[in-house]
């Protein structure tokens, strides 16, 4: 089963079920494919989870370094996303440096962490403008099925939740890890909502083959409060207003249900 | 998030820094046919932003297996000169420009009738001279005309132009300043005829009423830069006709 592209008649099945609201595999436009959490897979890593997406399967791993802060923001630790298509994960991708779809994927992810503010980044300075804690999100995608946004961020979401900061104290400038553990101070909760355009209709949650015939992809990043942290539009097509208006609306509920998947009270 | 003092970027009157209104873009200037080699070129001035953009093709694909059987394959590169922010930036292509390339060549890529073109390449190459805020909305204005420049078909010109919110208030076509020191910034690429948007960006924290807001006040400010962009388009034509009619009358 390693055929890259859905057949002709198929692609034009699912454009055709689409006109009408319905969907090749039985969801309605804003369903999400069956979504599995698991936490704390990976022990050497400050934090884990693992989230299948229907067939997709992401991986995220958080590791917490000492490093140096930005000159800008010299009391605030650094967040760094990086993604990798892992060749396992799809036919279509290489090893290699990261491409431009790893970058983007990396940095949607890493715009709805930031811009929520979920990491309470000034708690993670050791001495300012020297040295402070360098959170590294590393997401790696095991299964491409489509909708590796989401995917990730939700993943990144949880893992950052499942993230223990080690104790540490400071001995002639430098770091020395004691053991115990703290959980990682989160304040807000993103969670990454994409939409397709096919067929000038809107659908959530595209898997593989909806992506394949897409014209165009909406991401929007809902916080904890119902805002609007991050947008990334993708693709070849575009968006009428009137289009990005009802994304917008049905981004915010979405992004409630997913969270309470993630975030347990 | 600074920690030095900050001066207000919004005074008491709504007037900004640079005295503008919250609604007004920053002054603009365009020039179409610029460059001697490209097939297509342009030059912006958007306050102190100034950018280049070329086009060259439809040409021959290099390497010849990335040829799409059913459309000329359109590249982009938006690059920053080493030269063009505060401090000097690696000429290396960062992570932000890979995605800023991506995202520019789809906001392109609707409006071009690469149908017409199979088995060829459009190269598209957009390089920022000096940098202070909206670039990748000057980026897609300015080579949206190197594109019709180098006579490519198109359904559209592409226009871009930024909102976003400072100091509460909703604003139109932010500097850097505006966006390092506001709340939000949401780029947004338009054409116009289509009511189609190919770009849209946003980081910062927004309710959806402030981003319906914000989407509309950006539409506006496409529709003002459009107007910019027909004349300047048309002004290199204009030239070449009264080259034309003096030749004609020394004859």
């Amino acid at each position: 089963m390693s055929s890259i592209m859905a057949s002709r008649i198929r692609q034009k099945r699912i454009a055709q079920l689409i006109a009408h609201g319905k969907r090749l595999d039985e969801r309605g436009p804003n369903d999400y494919r069956e979504i599995h959490i698991e936490t704390g897979l990976i022990e050497r890593a400050e934090g884990s989870a693992r989230v299948r997406l229907g067939k997709t399967e992401v991986l995220v791993g958080i590791k917490i370094e000492a490093g140096e802060p930005f000159p800008d923001v010299p009391n605030e630790g650094v967040l760094t996303v990086n993604a990798e298509l892992v060749p396992l994960a799809s036919p279509t991708f290489e090893a290699g440096p990261p491409d431009e779809n790893s970058i983007e994927l990396a940095r949607i992810v890493d715009r709805g962490i930031r811009e929520s503010k979920a990491i309470a980044l000034e708690t993670l300075c050791v001495e300012p403008g020297k040295k402070v804690f360098v959170v590294f999100v590393d997401v790696y995608v095991l299964n491409h099925d489509g909708n590796l946004i989401d995917a990730s961020a939700l993943a990144s979401l949880a893992a950052l939740l499942n993230t223990k900061m080690f104790n540490y104290e400071v001995k002639e400038g430098e770091v020395k890890i004691k053991p115990g553990y703290t959980p990682l101070p989160l304040r807000n909760h993103p969670v990454a909502v994409t939409f397709a355009k096919i067929n000038d209709k809107l659908i959530v949650d595209p898997w593989l083959e909806e992506e394949q015939i897409m014209d165009a992809r909406l991401t929007m990043t809902a916080d904890k409060d119902g805002k609007i942290c991050a947008l990334q539009k993708g693709g070849y097509g575009y968006f009428t207003t009137q289009q990005i208006f009802e994304a917008a609306k049905i981004a915010l509920e979405k992004a409630e249900e997913l969270r309470k998947l993630v975030v347990k009270e | 998030m600074s920690q030095k003092k900050q001066e207000k970027l919004i005074d008491e009157k709504g007037i900004r820094l640079d005295g503008r209104k919250a609604n007004e873009l920053r002054p603009l200037k365009i020039e179409v046919g610029i460059l001697g080699n490209a097939d297509g070129s342009a030059y912006i001035e958007q306050g102190k932003n100034k950018i280049l953009a070329a086009v060259y093709g439809p040409r021959e694909v290099h390497p010849k297996h990335l040829a799409l059987p059913d459309r000329a394959l359109l590249r982009c590169r938006y690059h920053m000169a080493p030269f063009s922010v505060q401090e000097r930036k690696s000429p290396a292509p960062s992570r932000r420009e890979v995605e800023l390339s991506k995202v520019l060549r789809e906001a392109l890529e609707p409006s071009v009738f690469t149908e017409y073109y199979p088995r060829t390449s459009i190269d598209l190459f957009i390089e920022v001279l000096q940098a202070d805020g909206g670039t990748r909305c000057a980026g897609i204005t300015v080579a949206s005309l190197a594109l019709a420049d180098a006579g490519i078909p198109m359904r559209d010109l592409v226009t871009a132009c930024a909102a976003g919110k400072v100091e509460g208030q909703i604003v139109l076509d932010l500097t850097d300043a505006e966006d390092k020191g506001g709340e939000a910034d949401m780029p947004l690429a338009y054409m116009l005829n289509a009511n189609a948007i190919t770009l849209l960006q946003m980081d910062g924290l927004l309710t959806s009423e402030e981003f319906e807001q914000m989407v509309n006040l950006a539409v506006e400010g496409c529709k003002q830069v459009y107007q910019v962009q027909k004349e300047a388009l048309k002004a290199k034509y204009m030239a070449a006709k009264e080259v034309v009619k003096e030749e004609v009358t020394e004859e």
